[in-house]
Parts: C-alpha cells; sequence; structure tokens
C-alpha cells in the first residue's frame, strides 16, 4: 500500500526529541516459543544526488499540496487516503483501519520454516534490511543469528511494514541479521504469462560454444559497480562552481532544518546498543 | 494475455551476439490509495515559495545541487542533457560468477529476456548458464539510464535483474558485532536443534498476500455502507527465560511430529 505523503521509503528521520534514530520497523522474531524484540533499518540506501527545485529568484522550493476543486492548500493533517472505487468515486480508509486489517500472525517476523540459503531463486529479492536487538534481547538475538548460520539456513516469514505485506527471509550474515523483504509469487511473471515460446531441444554444440565462452570469462567474485552517473554529475558540479554566477546562496534563516543522517552511522551505533 | 517488450539489445559476450526482448518480470500488486482533501477530492502537488506560499510555474523551475547547507549550484537544462549517457543497444556481458556471489541485497528488479529472431542460441545460452551454475555481469544504457545487471537462467530462460551499486549497499561486514553477551554452547545446540526441526522446502506458491486480500474485502464492504468493525492490535511479551523456551518449543514441535 502506498503511504502518506509524508513518509519517504529508504530515509532514515532523526527523532525530534534527539539522541535516537527511529527505525523503519519495530517488532519481533519468533522461532518456537523463543521471541526476539527487535529494530528494523535499511540496508540499502539512493545514492542519487538529490537535486532541488529553485525558484527565479535563487530560493529554494517547497512541494505543497493543493485541493484539485478549490486550488487551495491542503494541510498534511487535512489530507486522507482514498481507494477509487469508480472514476473519482473514493473509499476512505484510515491508517487506524489499515493497521487494524493486518492478520494477527503478519505483525511480528513468526519464522515457522528455515530453508537453505541458496534455494531461494533471485528474482523474488525486493529489498535488504538489518535487524538490531531491543530491549534486552541480545541473547537470544545471538543465539538464532549463530543456529542459522551452523545450520546454513535462512528464516522465512511473512510480515506487514507500513502498510505492505512481505514474505521475509532472515539471514545469519557476520553474526548480524539481515532480513530481505520478497515479492509474493502473484507479482512474479511466468514464461507463459509474459508469452515467452516454450522451451526446444537446444543443439548441443551450441550449448557446448558457451559454455566455452563462459568458461573463458569466469570469475570468482562479484565487485558492485561505483555509481558512474552520480560521479559524473558531481564533477560536472565542482567545475560549475568556480563561475559565481551558477552559484546561490540563501539567507541562514532559511536553511532546511531536516538533517540527513548517515544510514551507516545509525547502523553502527543502533548494533553497539547506544540508541535506546 | 502476452505482455509487451520494453525494450530490445544485443547480449554481447566476446564475440557472441545474443538478440533479445526485454519483458518486466514483476506485476505490482500494490493496492494503490489516493491523497484526498477532507472534501473526498483528488489533491495535486505544485512548487511554492516557501516564505510567500505563492505558486511557481514549471517554467522558472531550475534545478539546483546543494554542495553545502543553504549553497546550490544551478544545473541548466543543457547540462543535464549532456549528462545522459550515450544511447546504445549492447548489453555488454564482462564477466560470470558463480550463482551465489552475488549478495540478495543488491538485486533490484529483474527483466525477462525473450529471443528476439533467431531463438537457438538464446536457449543454448541460458542452458549453458543453468549447466555452469554461473550468472553474467552485464552492463547496458536503456531509457537514457546506464544499468548494472545479472544475467541469470532460471527454468531455461533467460532473467536480466537490474543490480544496486556499490554506494547503495550496506555490506554486514562493514558494521560492528551487535552488542551484549552470548549465548551458551549448550543453548546453541538447542537452538540448532530447533532449527532444524523447522527445516523445510523453499515453496513460494504457499505464500499468500492476506492482507491485500483483507484490505481489498474491507474497501468492497465500506463501499456498500457496511464496514465491519474491527478489533484493536494487542501486543505480546515474553515471560519466560530463554532455556525453558528453547526445551518447551522442542517439546511440544516433537509432539505434533507423533501427532501428525
Amino acid at each position: 500500500m502506498t503511504h502518506p505523503a509524508t513518509r519517504r521509503h529508504s530515509s532514515v528521520s532523526d527523532e525530534e526529541s534527539g539522541g535516537g534514530v527511529r527505525p523503519f520497523w519495530s517488532g519481533t522474531i519468533t522461532f518456537g516459543l523463543v521471541s526476539v524484540p527487535v529494530n528494523l533499518y535499511p540496508a540499502t540506501r539512493t545514492n542519487r544526488a538529490p537535486l532541488r527545485m529553485i525558484g527565479p529568484e535563487g530560493e529554494p522550493l517547497s512541494r505543497r499540496y493543493y485541493s484539485e476543486k478549490t486550488g487551495k492548500d491542503v494541510e498534511a493533517d487535512d489530507m486522507i487516503r482514498g481507494y477509487e472505487i469508480d472514476k473519482d468515486k473514493f473509499v476512505t480508509i484510515t491508517d487506524e483501519e489499515l493497521e487494524r486489517l493486518a492478520p494477527e500472525k503478519t505483525r511480528d517476523i513468526n519464522l515457522t520454516l528455515f530453508v537453505k540459503e541458496e534455494t531461494i531463486p533471485a528474482v523474488y529479492f525486493e529489498r535488504g534490511y538489518f535487524l538490531s536487538p531491543a530491549g534486552n534481547s541480545e541473547k537470544a538475538y545471538k543465539l538464532l543469528a549463530e543456529a542459522m548460520k551452523e545450520r546454513g539456513d535462512v528464516g522465512i516469514a511473512t510480515f506487514v511494514m507500513r502498510g505492505k505485506e512481505y514474505p521475509v527471509a532472515i539471514f545469519s550474515d557476520h553474526g548480524i541479521l539481515r532480513a530481505e523483504t520478497m515479492r509474493f509469487p502473484d507479482e512474479i511473471r511466468s514464461a507463459k504469462q509474459v508469452g515467452l515460446p516454450e522451451t526446444p531441444k537446444t543443439n548441443a554444440a551450441t550449448v557446448r560454444k558457451f559454455e566455452t565462452l563462459i568458461k573463458k570469462k569466469a570469475k570468482r567474485t562479484f565487485t558492485p559497480e561505483k555509481d558512474q552517473e552520480t560521479a559524473q554529475l558531481l564533477k560536472l558540479v565542482k567545475k560549475k562552481e568556480t563561475k559565481t554566477s551558477n552559484v546561490v546562496q540563501i539567507k541562514e534563516s532559511d536553511k532546511s532544518e531536516g538533517k540527513v543522517v548517515d544510514l551507516m552511522e545509525v547502523l553502527k551505533r543502533t548494533l553497539a546498543g547506544k540508541s535506546k | 494475455m502476452a505482455a509487451r517488450a520494453i525494450w530490445k539489445g544485443d547480449l554481447k559476450m566476446g564475440t557472441a551476439k545474443v538478440s533479445v526482448k526485454l519483458y518486466s518480470a514483476i506485476e505490482d500488486k500494490t493496492v494503490r490509495f489516493h491523497i484526498l482533501d477532507s472534501g473526498r477530492k483528488r489533491v495535486k502537488q505544485h512548487m511554492v515559495e516557501p516564505e510567500s506560499g505563492e505558486d511557481v510555474p514549471d517554467t522558472e523551475i531550475r534545478k539546483g545541487y546543494e554542495i553545502e547547507p543553504g549553497r546550490f549550484v544551478i544545473l541548466e537544462e543543457s547540462d543535464l542533457e549532456s549528462l545522459k549517457p550515450k544511447a546504445s543497444r549492447d548489453i555488454e556481458i564482462s564477466s560470470f560468477v558463480p550463482i551465489d556471489a552475488i549478495e540478495q541485497q543488491f538485486y533490484e528488479r529483474p527483466y525477462y529476456l525473450g529471443p528476439d529472431g533467431d531463438a537457438n542460441n538464446y536457449f543454448a545460452l541460458a542452458e549453458a548458464l543453468a549447466n555452469q551454475e554461473r550468472e553474467g555481469i552485464a552492463h547496458w544504457t536503456m531509457r537514457n539510464k546506464t544499468y548494472t545487471g545479472a544475467l541469470g537462467a532460471q527454468d531455461g530462460y533467460l532473467i536480466l535483474s537490474t543490480l544496486r551499486n556499490a554506494e547503495e549497499v550496506v555490506s554486514a561486514a562493514q558494521l560492528p558485532k551487535p552488542a551484549g553477551t552470548a549465548p551458551s554452547k549448550k543453548e546453541v545446540e538447542l537452538a540448532k536443534h530447533l532449527v532444524s526441526m523447522l527445516e523445510g522446502e523453499f515453496n513460494p506458491a504457499e505464500y499468500k498476500n492476506e492482507y491485500r486480500e483483507r484490505v481489498m474485502d474491507f474497501i468492497a464492504k465500506k463501499a456498500k455502507g457496511h464496514a465491519p468493525r474491527l478489533s484493536a492490535v494487542k501486543t505480546k511479551r515474553q515471560t519466560t527465560s530463554l532455556d525453558s523456551a528453547l526445551a518447551k518449543s522442542i517439546e511440544s514441535l516433537k509432539k505434533g511430529k507423533r501427532a501428525a
């Protein structure tokens, strides 16, 4: 389900009261009768250099919502969520209703199945998160991480996070529990649905030709690529910065309050047990 | 109904070339809501001057990159145009890595590849990848964006998944291990036993999006004017010790198996 406009994925926001950083989701992992309270933080971030919209006087602009009918701005508190059942006809639904509609068993990550790590096809994986122990659960947390590591297993469950249900796989990764949200099978098309031709009998010589090619270019490890596009953009920014007519400076008082929090710092702090 | 190809390209590895069509492998089933005002009318977005609240038309908006708080470098349309990658139909395969070499966190969006023209090479390549248990590392430019991807085989077909780049993924190896007491050897043995009792096959067909069904059902009922009452969410807490929770879990699983 889409979130209200005020929430953004992949961003970690600074808590207003200062100090701690709000987790993306908080809940409990259970296996058998053991429960492990955890906090969940994103393990991925967007790297794309954010571009701001600038007005004619060089001032950064704000995005506002306005009513299509009256043309007036609408405040966040006055906005409601609606599902369009007919053209321009909506059924409204509240946050509370959405929360209450989540099936009981999906409010926690209830690991009722463990599978071997390599048996999940890559098409299922959607996004990664790290889990940190919450509420004195360090021992139970480590117990699960250690047991899964020694068995070479990942735990499977479904759970609801921010208004959407996901199948989830819990990995033991360097002593840390990592959650990978997955897609439901009905969200992945079959080759038949796509309209691909039936697999024919292949020519053995052609297969061998490709196998030789694969072996020739075989490598043991995968090295993640650096983001070239962002690097290019930053290079251009640096070049333009030298000319003052390309630069605008806003007044001290207009600076945006939203402090950008470094995801890495958040994760380090929370795993060290320093952000409770 | 067959899907429409969203792009066409040529897989290139060494001297070999395989022409392919690209199809989305994902069908988004997310329940989409609209944001409405209190009069149940759709809201739209616009850009305003933060102080006066006055609307700024698109034609007067420029883009800026914030080099330090409050300091922006303006980028003109021509600047952004100059950053666009060169268009190409090539999907270059630079190397082949074992199927478990890429961590799950990197996989972003899968696409089916289908043969474009001659299908023999297409299916032979899929079979070769499956036999060798490897994935190709691919680079290509599609719709003004450059991509890195993993070319794999699934059930005899080629799948090209876009991969996140290095800056986008935090790896667990970069993080400190969680603080706190370690469990005892005995506890780990019990936990391993418990985990092994819950081992099984990954069978995706078992997973249904129950929440989506419930939300759609609730909306349908509400549309007819009789929304059911929903009970409040309760929270529960663990009361027993770790040791006894482990022992009790194993005991109850054993009983369950005997009964079955």
